[in-house]
């Protein structure tokens, strides 16, 4: 299956390689550089790339390419998956999936990588075996293993392997047992030039931090269930139980963890929270244009609108902007042509306005394309679609566990065309 | 002190790890000299850039100065390399672990970098047999790394290895075996073979399992073994542990996928066990399964097929052909059995269904193949949802998923169609995506979706992504071409492209108006005018060629503007790329046939300046054509057909998706992907006509059953109890229970036999494993204690 994997950073270099068969020569890279290169844009380099004796198979994760060399069919997605499955694995260990990271802790990502894989074949990939085997490093560790010389490899053994439950690791224990669950909801919506919207959808997943000793039965349930159109699960969630009741019923695995994804039905109509006033225009001839975009909230069922940003590619005849906004600030980098808008909170009293001059390359024919607006938004306390947590019983163990919910809606992706 | 005082340094500190862990003490046996030292690093492997610290230029300084009758260069070089691993070494060969660790840790950060450390074997492989764990799994790191290389003195860690293998902890022995069969020594075939065998047997399923991974390793090894691990495989397909059915079936599919007979006897157990199976080995074992279920089931969709061909035949054919057909159709549907599926068949549906749910993309992939390929027409709808939902996914994802699903929007289109707005493009896309949308976008258009999908299509045209509206451009042909009732809607719209001041827009516009225009080309000689005069500003080649194929081919409804056409192309023929050179010629020889009074001296001169053209291809053709158009007494017979000859009535092109008969290959595939067959692809087979024997898949009972059978019986009990949250260690097993039991009372009358087989296991199996539950509840603190020793022994106990 996955015969080698190579991690290299945005300027090209191979900052790590790891075989799991046979060596496979760096030069095999090279196949890939020059695919990138084609590629122009990072985003636009093929995920597969056939090369005369192998197969790369690569992804673009944190500003690291990880390109695994592939030498028989398998399916593209299995790889795919488990490279993400590594760069997650790797954010979990050490905050952060980073070029500087990854290179501070070679070691415990080798090691890492030895037991992820076995002749190219995933062996280990949950997190809670992976911990049990190779603890993740702390700052207090690794002062005490200077002292102590003791090492960063569990000498317990990986009793999860074993389970049926291998997410869970044996023996938890915590003074104080908590459980909570994030409920986020994001909209992804396009709004055409006229204001309606040509499609809205809110996609959920529930993010959940358990620390609960021993071995929690959990069930949640919600009050209005009907809502989840489709869902997806954490293998801990036995599914019949959903089928029948409706009711999510699992062993969590120790720690923070995506306990369900889901999307509410298209037949809801999704209430758009804000709305945006536009006018973006052109003028023929004379080397300039008009900007003027105000956002309003909508629908927001008596919750304030934060974390309000506005970004927007403009057409690369643009050369400067001269803006002023009533609320908060922008900044436009003329390299890139990205114009952000960091607006802050919305009050409906004073809805937040930036306004002013476009400056055009002069010569240059007026842009045909107006730029679409990309805009993020965050609402605390609100699931948009309405979805409910009724209630969360614990069975097995005896102790009474503190739980919390909490409910955020964001804007997925969010573009109004103009 | 600079590296400039030798010239060599630079590259010589190069071979040497990071000298940042060091502390002065333990840099100080560096400067002491040695004698001649071997450089074994080859020069080629020595790249990329190490910091160095001022400590390591001094060391390497006075390593030159100490041999100062070599060549300085040479002598920097070998000693700092030889000094810098005589560090390592020693470090290595002390006593305390710590430093010993140390010493490992930055070894196998030189071998991340891609360094070269192959001449530390000898003082690394000593510590095979160290106690430190950390230690130890670094020194398995190094050996799987470089055992290859160095077979003899890999062999120095055999010894250790074949101990490990009969230790009384699994662990060790399964890490033992894992080693072992990682080095790729030829010599220790037989002893690979040997510990395979065993581990084959062992009681713990853990080891097992790494037995089965073991499998492909000693296959690439040696080939030659391959009847003896077939047999290994065999023994292990009947196992009934859901931790080594995944690995097994993986060793399969490497070794012997061929040997479909080998799965007969376990096909249930693989289906019943499929969803509490980690979730890589769910993905291998639902696509062998699928090529399986090609070869055992017959087509759920034949009388269907059969049905949807004498359907179309009505429509198109003539009557008395369609009567006579229909009523052939007729008797050979009547010949044919009434379609029943098998349960089998059923049970892979049923079982892998619920996997639609699961959070891995490759697993949905899976199901979602296996449904295409399987499952008939009516229940194909399923996965529809869950392939959208990926979607939302990481872009990588999003580029294979919609492959896959441009694939099955050609076959199946109506799927897809309550899904259509999930495909709609963001300008923050990046462009492989928005082109793979797009191409399912026009899979989806029909009648009645198309007035939506072209206004779309018309905000895509304003993107500043010009691949893209490129892209968009050809969709709009394909909609029109596919759909009669927007192909006017359509045309006036690109000819309004026409005007756009993208000159790639413009261009490919034109060439796809060219495809067009070709099918009705009567009515729009207002459209080849306006195309004409395009040919003074338009650049791209392959537009410009389009445009004067057109005015050759329809020279007749522009009667006027032709012959002014190749009056300005004969100037600027010079300068002309090729493709436009020979439409140049191929114009002008259409109009020295229809309109030899005006273009005679015109095509004269265009056929001079192509004979001495540098490219023979142009050449050639001015010359055949000349001999074609022009009559002298040597032209033969073909002469008086030259006119049919270029003006022959051209079918109109077919502008279709290159997506189209993907679908040979099993889709989620790599081959699919790159439409084309990858190194190890198994063809999906075809249905067969006949279905083999079902009573292969018949498993006798025998003695009590174990494991993961018996777990899912005690699942059912607390499932039929209501007091599944008292059996917390069995959780989603519950699920394929009821999945399971569910299955033998939904399938019909025919699965009697395998209904009665299951009961039997229930109820020699449920009373023995609820003992077993209370016992496990019990004891859980004391089997922690013991390593997970005691977890194996129940399985071990059915022995």
């Amino acid at each position: 299956m996955i015969h080698s994997l190579f991690l290299i950073n945005c300027s090209g270099d191979i900052f790590l390689e790891k075989h799991w068969k046979s060596v496979v020569s760096q030069s095999v890279c090279d196949y890939f550089f020059e695919a990138q290169e084609k590629a122009v844009d990072v985003e636009n380099v093929p995920p597969v790339i056939s090369t005369p004796h192998h197969y790369l198979i690569s992804i673009y994760r944190d500003k690291i390419f990880f390109v695994s060399v592939i030498q028989t069919e398998v399916p593209p997605l299995f790889v795919i998956e488990f490279l993400h499955r590594v760069a997650d694995t790797f954010q979990d260990y050490f905050g952060e999936c980073s070029e500087t990271a990854i290179k501070d802790n070679v070691v415990i990502v080798y090691e890492l990588l030895e037991e992820m894989l076995d002749n190219g074949f995933p062996l280990a990939t949950e997190s809670n075996i992976l911990k049990e085997l190779i603890k993740p490093p702390t700052i207090l560790r690794s002062v005490v293993n200077s002292i102590t010389g003791s090492s960063n490899v569990g000498d317990t053994l990986p009793t999860g392997q074993l389970s049926n439950i291998p997410w869970r690791r044996a023996g938890v224990k915590y003074t104080n047992n908590e459980a909570y669950f994030d409920v986020i909801e994001e909209i992804d919506a396009i709004i055409d030039k006229s204001g309606s919207t040509v499609f809205a959808e809110i996609q959920g997943v529930i993010d959940s931090c358990i620390k609960l000793s021993g071995m929690p039965d959990l069930s949640l349930s919600f009050m209005n269930p009907r809502l989840l159109d489709d869902v997806s699960f954490h293998p801990c969630i036995r599914f019949k139980r959903w089928e029948s009741e409706r009711v999510l019923s699992f062993i969590p695995p120790d720690g923070n963890f995506r306990l369900i994804s889901y999307r509410v039905s298209s037949q809801n109509l999704v209430a758009i929270p804000v709305y945006v006033k536009h006018l973006i225009s052109f003028k023929e001839n004379s080397s300039s244009g008009r900007f003027d975009v105000t956002i309003g909230p909508k629908q927001n069922m008596g919750k304030t609108v934060e974390g309000v940003v506005m970004t927007v590619h403009m057409p690369k005849a643009v050369l400067n902007m001269n803006l002023t906004a009533t609320q908060g600030s922008y900044t436009f980098d003329p390299v890139t042509k990205v114009l952000t808008w960091d607006v802050g909170k919305i009050t409906p009293q004073k809805l937040p306005n930036l306004k002013g001059i476009v400056n055009l390359q002069s010569g240059a024919p007026k842009p045909e394309e107006n730029p679409s607006l990309n805009i993020q938004f965050k609402i605390q306390q609100l699931a948009i679609s309405g979805l409910k947590v009724n209630r969360l019983d614990m069975y097995g163990e005896k102790y009474k566990p503190f739980k919390g919910v909490k409910y955020i809606t964001k804007a997925g992706k969010f573009q109004v065309r103009t | 002190m600079s590296p400039r005082c030798h010239p060599s340094l630079y590259w010589n500190t190069h071979s040497c790890p990071t000298p940042s862990g060091l502390s002065p003490e333990k840099t100080e046996p560096l400067t002491v000299p040695r004698g001649a030292s071997p450089c074994h690093i080859p020069t080629s492997r020595l790249q990329g850039g190490w910091h160095l610290g001022p400590r390591s230029i001094l060391v390497a300084l006075l390593g030159c100065h100490c041999n100062s009758t070599r060549s300085p260069a040479s002598a920097a070089l070998s000693t700092l390399t030889w000094c810098r691993h005589d560090d390592l070494k020693e470090m290595l060969d002390s006593n305390k672990d710590s430093l010993k660790l140390e010493a490992m840790k930055r070894i196998v950060a030189m071998i991340a970098r891609g360094k070269n450390a192959s001449d530390l074997f000898p003082a690394v492989v000593k510590n095979v047999a160290c106690k430190n764990i950390e230690v130890k799994k670094l020194v398995y790191v190094y050996l799987v790394r470089y055992a290859e290389e160095q077979q003899d003195l890999a062999l120095l860690s055999i010894s250790t290895f074949q101990r490990g293998l009969k230790d009384p902890n699994q662990l060790i022995r399964a890490s033992a075996l894992r080693v072992l069969s990682s080095i790729r020594v030829p010599i220790i075939v037989p002893i690979m073979m040997l510990a395979i065998k065993e581990a084959a047997s062992d009681m713990s399923p853990y080891v097992r399992k790494t037995a089965a991974h073991a499998i492909p390793k000693l296959y690439s090894l040696d080939s030659d073994q391959k009847d003896q691990l077939i047999e290994v495989i065999e023994k292990l397909l009947a196992d009934k542990t859901t931790l080594v059915a995944g690995s097994v079936v993986m060793a399969f599919e490497e070794v012997c996928p061929e040997r479909i007979d080998l799965i007969h006897k376990n096909y249930r157990k693989l289906c019943n066990l499929l969803i509490d199976v980690e979730e890589w080995g769910q993905v291998v074992i639902i696509n062998m399964l699928t090529r399986y279920a090609r070869t055992q089931f017959l087509s759920p969709n034949q009388n269907e097929s059969l049905l949807e061909e004498s359907a179309e035949k009505a429509f198109y054919g003539s009557e008395e052909e369609d009567t006579k057909d229909a009523k052939a159709e007729a008797a050979s549907l009547a010949k044919r059995k009434p379609y029943v599926m098998d349960p089998d068949h059923r049970l892979l549906l049923r079982n892998t269904k619920p996997l639609l749910q699961s959070r891995n993309a490759a697993v949905v992939m899976a199901v979602a193949q296996l449904y295409f390929h399987l499952a008939p027409k009516a229940e194909v709808g399923v996965i529809a949802k869950a392939l959208v939902r990926l979607l939302r996914s990481h872009s990588e994802v999003q580029y294979v998923v919609l492959q896959n699903v441009a694939t099955m929007s050609i076959k199946r289109r109506g799927m897809f169609e309550p899904y259509l707005k999930s495909f709609y493009i963001r300008s923050t896309d990046p462009t492989q995506i928005k082109i793979l949308k797009l191409e399912v976008l026009t899979n989806l258009a029909n009648e009645t979706n198309i007035s939506t999908i072209l206004r779309e299509f018309q905000t895509y045209i304003r993107s500043m992504d010009k691949d893209f509206v490129a892209a968009t451009i050809q969709a709009i042909g394909r909609c029109a071409t596919n759909i009669g009732k927007v192909r006017d809607t359509c045309l006036n719209g690109l000819v309004q492209l026409l005007s756009n001041r993208d000159e790639l827009v413009v261009a490919e516009s034109v060439v796809v108006i060219k495809k067009l225009l070709q099918m009705q080309p009567a009515q729009h000689s207002e459209i080849i005018k306006h195309m004409a005069k395009l040919t003074d500003n338009i650049q791209v080649p392959m537009a410009r060629a389009s445009i004067l194929w057109l005015i050759g081919e329809y020279c007749e409804h522009v009667p006027k503007i032709a012959p002014d056409v190749l009056r300005k192309m004969a100037k600027s023929f010079t300068n002309e790329e090729d493709i436009v050179k020979l439409q140049v010629i191929n114009l002008a020889a259409k109009l020295y046939l229809t309109n030899s009074k005006q273009s005679k001296l015109l095509t004269q001169y265009v056929l001079n300046l192509a004979k001495y053209d540098q490219n023979y291809d142009i050449r050639d053709r001015a010359r055949f054509i000349r001999q074609l158009i022009v009559p002298t007494e040597k032209s033969g017979a073909l002469n008086k057909y030259a006119k049919k000859l270029f003006l022959a009535q051209k079918p109109a092109p077919i502008l279709e998706s290159s997506f189209k008969d993907r679908d040979h290959f099993q889709l989620g595939s790599l081959s699919h992907l790159l439409n084309a067959k990858a190194v190890g692809y198994q063809e999906l087979p075809d249905w067969p006509d006949e279905a083999p024997d079902p009573s292969v898949r018949n498993v006798e009972v025998r003695g009590t059953p174990r494991c993961t059978w018996d777990i899912l019986r005690l699942g059912h009990l607390a499932g039929v109890l209501g007091e599944l949250q008292k059996v917390p260690h069995i959780p989603s097993l519950s699920d394929s229970e009821e999945s399971g039991s569910s299955s033998s009372s939904g399938t019909s009358s025919s699965s009697s036999e395998e209904e009665d087989e299951e009961e039997e296991e229930e109820g020699s199996g449920e009373q023995s494993e609820e003992k077993e539950g209370e016992e496990e509840e019990e004891k859980r603190k004391k089997r922690k204690e013991k390593g997970g020793l005691r977890k194996a022994s129940p399985g071990s106990a059915g022995r």
